[in-house]
């Protein structure tokens, strides 16, 4: 059998407070990010033209430049290597194709020939109503798996402590966008997409491992609980973002431009979907159960209130009280196959 | 082997059959040229159920069309319209002869139209523009009626917008009945305000190359009723001019000289290419209001031809790493876990072939996932098996225990993401959509491949006395 990492006894909620802060620091560096840098938000989402030309000569970037500005254009140039170049202006004209067509005539006289490769012009309206279907999509994913955790899991709370950890990968790749100055585009938000997938379901794995733990350690503080469940789903949790990662950095070096921000938002998303789920779903849902199972009034605690269940919360908190230890919390399954 | 074992394999073995006669198609139209590709798409002789690429990935232009409700005539609900806006673009289109053009609705007044292999969409854009309302309106001889109205336009920098309305404020000034129209020579004509004859009432319309002043012409026919109403209409207007009305604008104006019903022309000075995409435009019906391109998006055949090697290049030595990276660590269940990942990529496409859909770079990213799930799920798997055989379980609780107690992670995983699936299909504009459906295809079948194909070769391993499997 080929191991990567013996059998580990880690306490993660050990650190929570640290991992605590650093979200703290994210959110506001984030913020603060967001603020001044912005995001380089391509034209799907402003709205404007993009004209990507392959010229059959040699072209200068400046030359292209002077040629453009000639023609009172106030455009972006980038370079693709190889004579090709993207010209793109963001604009929040009603009309499309009028700055597609006052490019081109800008390239004409330039007298090299050239063949455009792409275009994409985009209306104003297109763009406003992209970002907010795609906005609205992702809000009413969340929401539907919080109730979907809810009720797999008994506890809303865990379904709010997925979203928590769903919402730190997203905004941390906005952030790693904010940064780097890359361009967001409709690829990029299928990448968000595609990550918020992911760390759902790293979330998912960890929170299944709990349910059994609970069944089958009664007894176990909840603390203790959690730490073991990760620690025993570690190691699949390192071979299969392993796998996804080796994927990916081939994605990132040879997939070409257009997979590049792909890979490049799924790199980012994927290890911090990992990182999530150990440092900030967890310790949340202990951080939040803890409360929650000393204030019996509460009626969002744990589980339906059946005299087995009650009894052994009971006896659980008294035995774990005296030592100022984490209280239990007991979910005796009516699903159990096994036991 | 049990019979119930048989059951499994011979269901496996029957929709992997189904599976590669699905893909067939693929495999024998994409590995033909690109030119008798293009020659058999315009026959229409393209296979039915078909893996079709986006235009992203195989080059052609995409318009998206704004229908301008404030236009609707109001008797009509907007889904109405669209509805007959979205027919008459595909029979305006479809005369054009662009080969596997999709029209497809998209919001509440938007239309989208994709057409692959088109590089320049400009004459697709004049014909789809082209609202194409055909009108028949008697010309009012004496333009003093209308002095003041006629004043104030003629002092105006721009009587007329763009769409070919008056200015309300000189619109008022006109006397009640009338209506002042721009002609195309650039003048303007006082018309009747109701036309009793319109496009709605033509039959057909065809080309005339050389009508009677050297031009181009448009012939057309009016149907029963038609022709029974502009009988009416030049019958009891004989001698006044006869103003032909297309999208606002008077395109010309003859002299009624006797009583016409079946057949008429249009005169004016149209080039060849005008006068066709005016028939076309004609006998496909004038559409409920007129549109606005308000995005337009062009791919070159080898920009989109680039992107698919290097992305497919770059998937296939991805996908290659993968399997070997299982194959070293997992050893035989690795390789079993490799078999279900061939697989799952194998349905995913043949499912999406049967249902005609529609491969772009985000469906891509779909694939991805929903492989990356499928390899967790093996994972989950295996990782379990591990700790079964650590325990010292024999090797048929190993593989029952292993696969009972993933089950529940992958189930609620996968659940999960086919709800975040679900939620982007529904409410997702066309990228994002593409997405979605590669990644529930993709869900599903991998929890068929990677848990119930995995589980039953497993089974048919054990029947031949394996005391072990290397995991």
């Amino acid at each position: 059998m080929m191991n990567l990492l013996p059998k580990t006894h880690i306490d993660f909620l050990k650190y929570r407070k640290v991992y605590y802060t650093l979200f703290a620091v994210l959110l506001i560096g984030g913020v603060i990010c967001f603020f001044t840098k912005g995001f380089n938000m391509g034209i799907d989402f402003t709205g404007g033209t993009m004209v990507q030309v392959q010229f059959n000569a040699p072209m200068e970037m400046a030359q292209l430049r002077e040629a453009l500005t000639a023609t009172g254009a106030n455009s972006e140039i980038q370079s693709y290597g190889n004579n090709a170049f993207s010209i793109s202006e963001k604009s929040t004209e009603q009309e499309v194709g009028v700055v597609q067509a006052r490019i081109e005539q800008a390239l004409n006289t330039l007298n090299v020939p050239y063949t455009v490769q792409q275009t994409n012009s985009v209306g104003p309206a297109v763009g406003e109503s992209m970002t907010e279907r795609a906005l609205g999509a992702i809000a009413l994913s969340l929401v539907f798996i919080i109730i979907y955790v809810a009720f797999r899991f008994s506890n809303i709370l865990w379904g709010v402590s997925g979203v928590v950890a769903l919402f730190h990968d997203l905004f941390l790749m906005a952030v790693a966008f904010s940064l780097t100055g890359r361009e967001i585009d409709l690829v990029v938000v299928a990448a968000f997409l595609t990550v918020a997938g992911f760390s759902i379901n790293d979330t998912i794995v960890i929170f299944d491992r709990m349910r059994e733990n609970i069944r089958l350690h009664p007894k176990m503080s909840f603390g203790e609980l959690i730490n073991l469940s990760i620690n025993e789903t570690l190691s699949r949790t390192i071979i299969t973002t392993l796998t996804v990662l080796f994927a990916l950095i081939v994605l990132y070096f040879f997939g070409g431009e257009v997979i590049n921000s792909f890979a490049f938002a799924m790199l980012i998303g994927c290890i911090s979907g990992v990182y999530s789920t150990i440092a900030l779903t967890t310790p949340l849902v202990y951080t939040w159960s803890h409360g929650q199972l000393n204030d019996a009034s509460n009626p969002k605690a744990l589980k339906p209130a059946t005299k087995q269940n009650v009894d052994a919360i009971v006896k659980e908190q008294k035995a774990a009280k005296p030592q100022g230890k984490t209280v239990t919390k007991i979910k005796r399954s009516r699903r159990s196959k096994k036991n | 082997m049990s019979t119930k074992l048989a059951v499994k394999w011979g269901l496996i073995i029957a929709l992997l059959l189904g599976a590669v006669i699905l893909i067939y198609p693929n495999y024998k139209w994409y590995s033909k040229p690109l030119a008798e590709r293009e020659k058999l798409d315009t026959l229409g002789e393209r296979p039915k159920h078909m893996l079709n690429l986006g235009l992203d990935l195989r080059g052609g232009s995409s318009l998206l069309l704004e229908l301008d409700v404030s236009k609707l005539n109001g008797s009509e609900p907007l889904n109405e319209s669209m509805a007959r806006a979205i027919e008459i673009i595909r029979n305006r289109i479809d005369q054009y002869g662009v080969a596997e053009t999709s029209i497809t609705k998209q919001g509440d007044k938007w239309i989208m139209v994709q057409m692959p292999g088109v590089s320049n969409p400009q004459r697709a854009e004049e014909l789809i523009g082209k609202t194409a309302m055909l009108e028949f309106r008697i010309v009012h001889k004496d333009m003093s009626v209308a002095q003041q109205a006629i004043e104030k336009l003629e002092a105006t920098e721009k009587p007329f917008d763009d769409n070919g309305i008056l200015q309300p404020e000189i619109a008022k000034l006109v006397p009640a009945g009338y209506q002042l129209m721009r002609s195309k020579d650039g003048g303007y004509a006082l018309v009747t305000d109701k036309a009793t004859v319109t496009g709605a009432d033509l039959e057909t319309a065809r080309v005339v190359m050389m009508g009677e002043n050297g031009y181009p012409e448009v012939a057309f026919t009016f149907n029963a009723e038609g022709s029974k109403k502009f009988g009416q209409l030049t019958g009891s207007n004989l001698g006044k001019p006869l103003a032909i009305i297309l999208d606002n604008t008077v395109q010309s104006a003859p002299t009624i000289q006797a009583r016409i019903t079946k057949d008429g022309r249009i005169s004016g000075t149209f080039s060849p290419e005008e006068a066709r995409s005016l028939a076309i435009v004609l006998k496909a019906g004038a559409l409920p209001a007129p549109v606005r391109v308000i995005e337009k998006k062009t791919i070159g055949p080898t920009l989109g031809e680039d992107s698919i090697k290097s992305g497919l290049s770059a998937s296939f030595y991805a996908f290659v790493i993968i399997l070997v990276f299982m194959v070293i660590y997992y050893k035989a269940a690795g390789f079993i876990s490799d078999i279900a990942l061939l697989l799952n990529f194998v349905f995913t496409v043949a499912i999406m072939s049967y249902f005609n859909a529609t491969l772009t770079l985000p469906g891509i990213a779909g694939m991805i996932l929903s492989l990356a799930m499928a390899i967790d799920a093996n994972v989950l798997i295996i990782e379990r098996m591990r700790e079964e055989k650590l325990a010292g379980k024999n090797i048929y609780e190993i593989i029952t225990l292993g696969y009972d107690k993933a089950w529940s992670a992958i189930f609620d995983s996968n659940i999960t993401t086919i709800i975040v699936g679900a939620c982007l299909l529904q409410f997702g504009t066309g990228p994002v959509k593409g997405f979605a459906v590669t990644l529930i295809i993709g869900l599903l079948v991998s929890l068929f491949t990677a848990v119930f194909v995995t589980r039953a070769i497993y089974e048919l391993v054990l029947t031949s006395n394996t005391k072990e499997i290397s995991l």
